[in-house]
């Protein structure tokens, strides 16, 4: 595979991502950080699954219902990709523990399922000067935006993080995670290895009704 | 002058994915979106020229508005 080189494959074993969420996107990003190989991944999420988690979110499967989905996270890498050293945090990311959790890595993804969260990493993650990949999902949609420390990229994309998402009336399929969390691992990787365009200071919106992928330019 | 507008995601449902509207001088995005039927509560991102921007923005000739509803899932 010459898609990396030699050097930069045998480097992702150095570094630790830290994805917060297991859900629809998380599930999906940790399986594919842990398949290239990152060596360290911390997996944050309160929750277990429901029936309702069955049609999109990948860690889950019928035997699971009731299980906590960060620790399925780390029984599914054991499997996947013994080499990963994965740490399951079965929390809550609020303001109170989110330093805590993010201090010491160097690639923070957000999987969360809501804007005021995301914006708390945002501002978190400025605040330990540490890049994240943002992504979200709803319906035939999605958007992926890579965020360096001193962007204001989030504060466009949720003005008001109060209003309710779309994801709300129109629930989400199984392909719109599975596709915006490829798109965020990608931006993940480019940002370890140095190498690729990244989406920063845009957005890349993603709408598969109508098969448009737009990249929109935040102008300064 | 002439102002076009893009939409994105639901805004685009019964509705085309970019308009071009000849409007008076001093019309403002709110004049647009009562125009295409979008309520103000439902908007995430508003820009025009690529520069988030509010709904009571002054549209000058050859602006472009890009409407996008918030999308927050995980």
């Amino acid at each position: 595979m010459t898609t990396l080189t030699e050097e930069e494959n045998k480097s992702l074993k150095s570094y630790k991502v830290c994805v917060i969420g297991c859900g629809g996107l998380g599930g999906y990003i940790i399986e594919m950080l842990g398949r290239i190989g990152i060596g360290h991944i911390t997996a944050v999420d309160a929750d277990v699954f429901d029936e309702t988690n069955l049609n999109r979110q990948i860690l889950s499967d019928t035997t699971l219902i009731g299980c906590s989905k960060a620790k399925s996270a780390f029984e599914r890498m054991k499997k996947v990709n013994p080499d990963v050293v994965l740490k399951p945090l079965n929390i809550r990311f609020e303001a109170e523990n989110g330093e805590d959790i993010l201090k010491g890595h160097d690639v923070v993804v957000d999987a969360l399922d809501n804007a005021i969260s995301k914006k708390l990493l945002s501002d978190l993650c400025f605040k330990l000067n540490i890049p994240f990949v943002h992504g979200a999902i709803g319906g035939w949609y999605g958007q992926v935006s890579t965020i360096f420390p001193g962007d204001k990229t989030l504060d466009i994309l949720y003005k008001d993080p109060e209003v309710s998402g779309i994801e709300k009336k129109l629930g989400n399929p199984p392909f719109t995670p599975a596709l915006v969390a490829s798109l965020e691992v990608t931006e993940v990787i480019k940002i370890l290895i140095k190498r690729g365009d990244l989406l920063r200071n845009k957005v890349l919106y993603v709408n598969l009704l109508n098969m448009d992928f737009d990249i929109i330019e935040f102008k300064e | 002058m002439k102002v076009e507008v893009r939409l994105f995601a639901t805004f685009r449902e019964g509705r085309e994915k970019k308009y071009f509207f000849e409007l008076s001088e001093n019309s403002k995005v709110s004049d647009i979106i009562d125009i295409l039927k979008i309520k103000k509560e439902e908007i995430g991102i508003l820009l025009v020229n690529g520069r988030d921007a509010d709904v009571k923005r002054v549209l000058k000739d050859s602006d472009v508005a890009a409407i996008f509803p918030p999308v927050g899932g995980g």
